[in-house]
């Protein structure tokens, strides 16, 4: 498993990039993955998406999807994909040291 | 007298029926069944239609030809359900209390969630084939089509069937070969997903498919709204893809009675504890079927296999025993490939579709992973196990529980 140094933090991530332990994440860290993402600042809104995608896993176990956030007002979708260009819910997970969202089959 | 209620006569609330029914004893459990509609549609015929390969009278039985005796029927309409009150209310006014519910309401399209889709296009260029009347307007559509470009767009996942987009590509190929056609259609396939499918191998193995059949792959597109004025689909961050025919694959959706009762997703699907099949809000209540929130798929095959599961952790509850049956996952999925020939694919939570022979290891007759012409004769002759057997909830020669013996890893 990958470890890498983030300011001055040692923290692990999986084969494609997603941190694996999300109590190490902290602002700072986003800050650095986002811009590997292409996201050169993470604004209030960006932090908006974060923040309740890590509450959500604090309190259900899995973040939300694109859907449920767009219905619960966090963000709507035209908007998030705006924020996360690419695939925002995997960019997003990534961003906030989440596990890589749960594929469907 | 004790009461299992079961919403929903599609596959899994019909095989559940016909498991249960046998072994309750009719003098301490009265069974009751509900559905809204009278028409029981074998829904994996939908796809050869537009082809013509089958019409609508080979894909229609009536219900009621599949329920057991002893069973009391309803046709209605769900209007909610009560679980603190353990009763449901239908739509024709009556309310049915429970002890036991078997929620199997399965999932169905719903085109009106995506901006200009249900428009002037609708029925006219623009075509679901996962209804009835959708494959049996495409198929009117694709008798008098000159050509043009094809594309056909999941919206978003997760959709019934997965591998159904591929084997509508595949067919179309082989349809349009053969009339001649093939020359003056562009095929493209637009999905969200990163690839053919969702699983890597056979992702791969299907991906290269289309390309062997020249049928262009535009992945990870999501469809944020449909310009039927113009005949493009656009995805939300302002790609457009233009067509001529749209085929389209629109969100699908668990029943609305489930979200007026307060028990699905965002998608109206359940909440389900994926081992057990129990809901994860209610002890009583058990889910089976597309109606879940499971990341298994969508397919009859699965709620076949869950069903084996189901019956055993229902009866189990029954009688106050733990629920040690657990599903894992299973599906099956025999995947038309065109020209006559056929893939099949068999996997679970855990394993992805890996090649080898299926059901007898090292004998077959069919194979895994692998491209052949016994696989689409077993595609073929699964309608008549569907309305013979399964539905019937008879044993089949296939475990529940997905064996390696076979595979080759």
């Amino acid at each position: 498993m990958p470890t890498r140094e983030i300011n001055g933090q040692s923290i692990e991530f999986d084969n494609e990039g997603f941190m694996t332990d999300r109590t190490a994440w902290n602002r700072d860290i986003a800050a650095v993955l986002a811009k590997e993402e292409g996201i050169e600042t993470l604004t209030d809104r960006h932090f908006d998406v974060i923040d309740f995608m890590r509450k959500e896993v604090e309190e259900k176990g899995t973040a939300p999807s694109i859907r449920r956030l767009n219905k619960l007002n966090v963000v709507p979708t035209k908007e998030l994909y705006q924020l996360f260009p690419g695939g925002p819910a995997k960019k997003a997970a990534k961003i906030a040291g989440l596990k890589k969202p749960e594929g469907c089959i | 007298m004790k009461k299992l209620l079961i919403l929903g006569a599609g596959t899994a609330g019909t095989i559940m029926v016909n498991k249960l029914a046998p072994v309750l004893d009719q003098s301490e459990w009265q069974i009751t069944i509900v559905d809204h509609h009278e028409t029981h549609y074998y829904q994996p015929g939908f796809l050869f239609i537009p082809f013509g390969i089958y019409t609508k009278k080979d894909v229609i039985k009536p219900k009621r030809d599949f329920f057991p005796t002893g069973v009391e029927v309803i046709f209605s309409g769900i209007d909610i359900i009560e679980p603190e009150k353990n009763q449901v209310k239908l739509t024709d006014g009556k309310v049915l209390s429970y002890d036991y519910l078997v929620i199997a309401t399965g999932s169905q399209i719903k085109p009106e969630e995506t901006e200009g889709l249900v428009g002037d296009g609708w029925r006219k260029n623009i075509f679901d084939f996962y209804t009835i009347d959708g494959a049996c307007a495409l198929a009117h559509f694709l008798k008098y089509w000159e050509g043009g470009r094809m594309v056909l767009n999941v919206v978003e996942m997760p959709i019934k069937c997965p591998v159904a987009p591929l084997e509508f590509e595949y067919l179309a190929e082989w349809w349009l070969t053969e009339q001649g056609l093939r020359d003056k259609v562009e095929i493209e396939f637009v999905t969200p997903l990163p690839g053919a499918f969702t699983k890597p191998k056979a992702s791969q193995l299907f991906g290269d498919f289309l390309d062997k059949k020249n049928i262009k792959l535009t992945p990870e597109f999501s469809t944020g709204r449909v310009d039927a004025a113009n005949n493009k689909i656009i995805s939300w961050d302002e790609q457009d893809i233009a067509y001529d025919l749209l085929v389209t694959v629109p969100t699908n959706m668990g029943d609305d009675a489930i979200a007026r009762s307060g028990l699905g997703d965002e998608l109206n699907f359940i909440p389900t504890d994926k081992e057990t099949l129990q809901s994860k809000a209610h002890e009583n209540i058990f889910v089976i079927g597309d109606a879940t929130d499971l990341p298994s798929s969508k397919a009859g095959s699965v709620a076949h296999f869950q069903a084996d599961i189901l019956y055993e952790n229902l009866l189990s509850a029954m009688e106050g025993r733990p629920l040690r049956a657990q599903f894992d996952g299973h599906a099956n999925c025999y995947i038309e490939s065109g020209f006559g020939k056929g893939i099949l694919i068999d996997f679970n939570y855990d394993t992805e579709p890996l090649p080898g022979k299926f059901p007898l290891p090292g004998i077959g007759p069919f194979s895994l992973l692998e491209e052949t012409k016994m696989n689409h004769y077993g595609k073929m002759m699964f309608r008549w196990m569907y309305w013979n057997l399964l539905l019937k909830g008879a044993e089949l020669p296939i475990e529940s529980q997905m064996m390696m013996a076979g595979k080759r890893v």
